[in-house]
């Protein structure tokens, strides 16, 4: 199997760069049959499952209006969620790339965060925040203004699930590219704001907008927090993917992938859009260093 | 526009960059801060430029203390090691930068800033890439636009840090012998920054020997050359042959016979000295003559136009290296194993403990 | 290519060249950038967070231990934590391997798989889960076959670690696929002219280089898993003291309005997250030194 050198001999043909070519094939079809099994599985069955009882059932599935409605809430949490996080990303991006202080690590750690909490815990945290039960709270009820177990609570619980993916683009992106150019554009006289606009700003185009993707196709796709603190009202506060389990629960299947099937259909899409982008910024990292 | 440095402190957790440090440049001049990296040199061009602050002391520039003025109103062109071109702007928007961000009471017509950068590239012979980007370029065809940048908002003073440092050899041979020239047509007041004195000899009116924080000397190139102030500076401006001896009596002992001392010393006590002597100044010959060691050449290495020998001498703890022409090279037949003799005139003799 | 779970350069930060702190500073927008940070976290995060520890405090210490170690309490923490463990052990192969084939190796379609290694990141939890439960299903295909050697999968730990397998995998691999990129073949090539066997070289040289980063990619998985809900529940059955994941603890705490319940049970996995994001930190600091 392995190739054998005669360890008193001069080696006579050239050395060889890779694995065995046997090696090779055997571990290309175990990577082939993981994937087969793990990825590719799921995703047939997901529209072998949709498209079972024809399409006409498929399509009605997806024009219901509970269906819709969930469309267009999950879309719109998108839509205000993403905005703020990306410009909490850029913020953050800047006072963190840019500039050195103390307790610089902590925050950067804290970016981490979303990926070790789990989701369950993120919607926990604003129902409790949010509920009656704080002052804060029960001021909101007074006042009549619903938060949990209505829009604005799954866009806050959504916010805290997503907030890092910018950051963590943005950071290597602009650590990488350093201070120079900021700092040529001062001893020419540029002001802050033109400064970031001009230079800072082009720069990153690319980051950003890989940020701003990730983000998107996280947002879409949470269900932990937004099961929490949803409540779960059909054709008010469900989301697409909590559309998608209450169709489950009711043993409505096919129903259930028709509307699974919109999702994979974005994270097909994010995966495309991902993968051009990801030439763009290589390209902006500078590889001098 | 000439600048005053006054007793400037700049210290960083664990080390002191720049020590009390007092200069004065005078207008149009084109002065080398020259030292070792880490030396402090570029932290004080940075100072100067107010991208950095100092601790204690004073920026005068013609007469304004500029001390705690943001970077952005000095007027001061810089010019950065990596170049520090704006990527996703073309040549042409590169220069124009300064000038286009001008407040509008203050900035140019269109036409006008038009017409200063491109009589900018073609100073700096880049007009024909007035559409190219900053990755389109060489290292050198960079820095000259860079150069050309720093100049178009029409700076007092120009701050170059290490402005060739990044280039091949050729091509920084070039651009410092284009830089001269540059400088004696426009003749604005310049600073730049250099561990390389090849480069400060070359092309300053003044070098600035910075060590560790503080200034060792400062003096034209002929004077920091020929007359160093101590043995950091001769060791650092060229190549240098080092003897340890004794001084006594104004002599230093080495070798034998006694080389004369150039330099009276003060005092009669026998210190630990030590000698140096340039290699080019050490003299070869067939023939004794007077004051000559005899020496063995133990190895002959061509490099270039100069013939450096490596030859042994009673008397001497190192091999003494020395530079000839060709000429005499050929002249006197020289083979590895000949005996010859040596004349070490020009020495310099700095008494005490030296640390190099 | 761009690898998005690549580890923070720590190090690089804590490198980076002394500007002057004490003094104003030299770009503009510090006070503003990072005043508009912190209050965000605050708000959106640290706040929030504290509510948590806030209610467990505001419990007696007798109902909070009665909460948090009831013994099906107990058992969730357990099955959430191994299946975790076992979930990323497995990722950690079927990663390395992944990584290794697609970044050394040439071969038909290997642009498609490597887009879709982020298929798990992707797709939502939910939809996996959905498609995990009727794959087990004794209907399906998958499940029929399993079947044939015994093995089920639906309502069992083991269908929960297959579906924790998905989640992870992403995590490792992207961790991974840059560091075996970097890898210069001056040192095989250094190491065969000094008469090393393949195996050897990956052994000796090829494989402690790696593992760092192997470490931080699984600890990545680790952390992911032992809080996923999605994915799981559709598939667990939720049998108590079988496949009850911890999450969803919490979550049936909460149907049933015992609000300090769900604290208890939350303030104990967020102590295990921030163990873990500790462990991520010293990990990757770690290996962040060992590529210097």
């Amino acid at each position: 199997m392995q190739q054998r050198q005669n360890h008193t001999a001069a080696p006579s043909r050239t050395l060889s760069k890779n694995d065995p070519p046997a090696i090779q094939a055997l571990l290309i079809a175990l990577t082939l049959l993981f994937f087969a099994g793990f990825i590719f599985m799921p995703l047939a069955l997901v529209f072998s499952q949709a498209l079972s009882k024809g399409w006409q059932l498929y399509l009605d599935a997806i024009r219901e209006p509970v269906a819709l409605e969930a469309v267009k809430l999950t879309l719109l949490t998108a839509a205000i969620v993403v905005p703020i996080n990306a410009v909490f990303g850029v913020t953050a991006a800047w006072a963190i790339a840019k500039f050195s202080f103390k307790g610089k690590t902590l925050l950067v750690s804290l970016l981490d965060l979303p990926f070790a909490v789990s989701p369950v815990i993120a919607g926990l945290i604003f129902v409790l925040l949010l509920g009656s039960r704080t002052p804060f709270g029960s001021w909101l009820g007074d006042h009549g203004i619903k938060i949990i177990f209505a829009t604005p609570g799954i866009v806050i619980a959504t916010l805290f699930v997503t907030f890092p993916f910018v950051a963590r683009e943005l950071i290597p992106l602009m650590e990488s590219q350093g201070r120079e150019e900021e700092e040529a554009a001062i001893t020419l006289g540029a002001g802050g704001w033109r400064l970031f606009r001009m230079i800072t700003l082009p720069n990153i185009g690319w980051g950003l907008m890989y940020g701003m993707v990730l983000c998107t196709a996280r947002s879409i796709g949470e269900f932990g927090a937004v099961s929490v603190v949803s409540g779960h009202i059909r054709g008010m506060t469900n989301t697409v993917p909590l559309h998608v389990e209450i169709l489950y629960s009711e043993y409505n299947y096919t129903a259930s992938f028709a509307v699974a099937s919109i999702l994979v259909f974005l994270a097909l899409v994010t995966i495309g859009v991902k993968t051009a982008l990801e030439h763009r910024l290589e390209g902006s990292h500078n590889t001098r260093h | 526009m000439s600048i005053e440095i006054r007793n400037v402190t700049k210290r960083f957790p664990g080390y002191t960059a720049l020590d009390n440090i007092s200069l004065s440049v005078a207008t149009g001049e084109l002065v080398a801060l020259l030292g070792p990296s880490g030396c402090g040199k570029t932290t004080l061009l940075r100072i100067i430029a107010g991208l950095e602050t100092a601790d204690t002391g004073s920026i005068i520039l013609e007469n304004r203390d500029t001390t705690h003025l943001p970077a952005r109103s000095k007027n001061i062109g810089f010019v950065f090691q990596h170049y520090a071109l704006f990527r996703r702007l073309n040549v042409f928007d590169n220069v124009a930068f300064g000038l286009t961000v001008k407040p509008a009471s203050e900035r140019p017509s269109k036409q006008e800033i038009r017409d200063r950068v491109m009589h900018l590239l073609k100073l700096v012979q880049m007009d024909w890439a007035a559409k190219r980007y900053p990755s389109q370029l060489s290292g050198g065809q960079r820095q000259r636009i860079a150069l050309a940048r720093a100049l178009a908002v029409n700076p007092k003073v120009l701050l170059l840090d290490e402005p060739f440092s990044a280039l091949d050899a050729k091509v920084r041979l070039e651009l410092r012998r284009w830089l001269r020239k540059l400088h004696d047509e426009i003749h604005v007041t310049s600073i730049f920054v250099t561990h390389d004195q090849e480069e400060a000899l070359e092309l300053a009116d003044r070098i600035v020997v910075i060590n560790k924080g503080k200034i060792e000397q400062q003096g034209t190139p002929q004077e920091v050359y020929d007359h160093p102030a101590n043995a950091f500076v001769y060791n650092f401006l060229g190549n240098v042959n080092v003897f340890h001896g004794r001084v006594k009596n104004g002599k230093v002992v080495l070798g034998q016979p006694q080389p004369e001392a150039h330099r009276k010393l003060n005092g009669h006590e026998e210190k630990t000295g030590q000698a140096f002597i340039r290699p080019h100044d050490i003299g070869i010959s067939r023939i004794r003559n007077g004051n000559d060691h005899p020496g063995i050449i133990r190895d002959i290495r061509l490099s270039g136009s100069q013939i450096t020998l490596e030859l042994e001498s009673a008397g001497f703890d190192t091999p003494i290296e020395a530079e000839i022409s060709r000429e005499t090279w050929r002249n006197l037949e020289l083979t590895k194993g000949d005996q010859v003799f040596i004349t070490l005139d020009k020495v310099k003799v700095f008494a005490g403990d030296f640390e190099i | 290519m761009r690898y998005r779970f690549r580890p923070f350069p720590f190090s690089s930060i804590a490198n980076m060249h002394p500007f002057s702190t004490r003094q104003r500073r030299i770009l503009p927008g510090f006070g503003l950038s990072m005043g508009y940070t912190v209050f965000y976290l605050s708000a959106i995060v640290l706040v929030p967070l504290s509510t948590i520890v806030i209610s467990t405090f505001g419990i007696e210490p007798e109902r909070f231990l009665a909460a948090v170690s009831s013994p099906r309490v107990l058992a969730s923490y357990r099955l959430s934590l191994s299946s975790a463990f076992f979930a990323a052990i497995f990722d950690a192969g079927a990663g390395f391997l992944t990584a290794w084939t697609l970044t050394r190796y040439r071969f038909p379609g290997k642009r498609i798989l490597d887009a879709f290694v982020d298929l798990p990141f992707a797709l939502p939890t939910a939809v996996a889960g959905i498609c995990f439960a009727t794959l087990y299903s004794p209907a399906a295909l998958p499940g029929q076959l399993l079947a044939r050697f015994g093995i089920e999968l639906a309502n069992t730990q083991s269908g929960i670690v297959v579906a924790l397998i998905f989640i992870g995998f992403p995590f490792v691999v992207r961790t991974v696929q840059p560091v075996i990129a970097e890898l210069e073949t001056e040192i095989e090539e250094a190491a065969q002219s000094l008469g090393a066997t393949r195996w050897q070289t990956f052994r000796k040289i090829l494989f402690p280089h790696l593992f760092p980063a192997l470490l931080t990619g699984v600890t990545l998985a680790f952390a992911r898993s032992i809080g996923e809900y999605g994915s799981v529940i559709f598939i667990a059955g939720n049998l108590p003291f079988r496949t009850e994941i911890a999450p969803l603890m919490i979550m049936s705490k909460l149907d049933q309005f015992d609000y300090d319940g769900a604290a208890a049970v939350a303030f104990v996995l967020l102590l295990a997250s921030f163990a873990m994001l500790l462990l991520l930190n010293g990990v990757q600091r770690w290996q962040q030194k060992a590529y210097r």
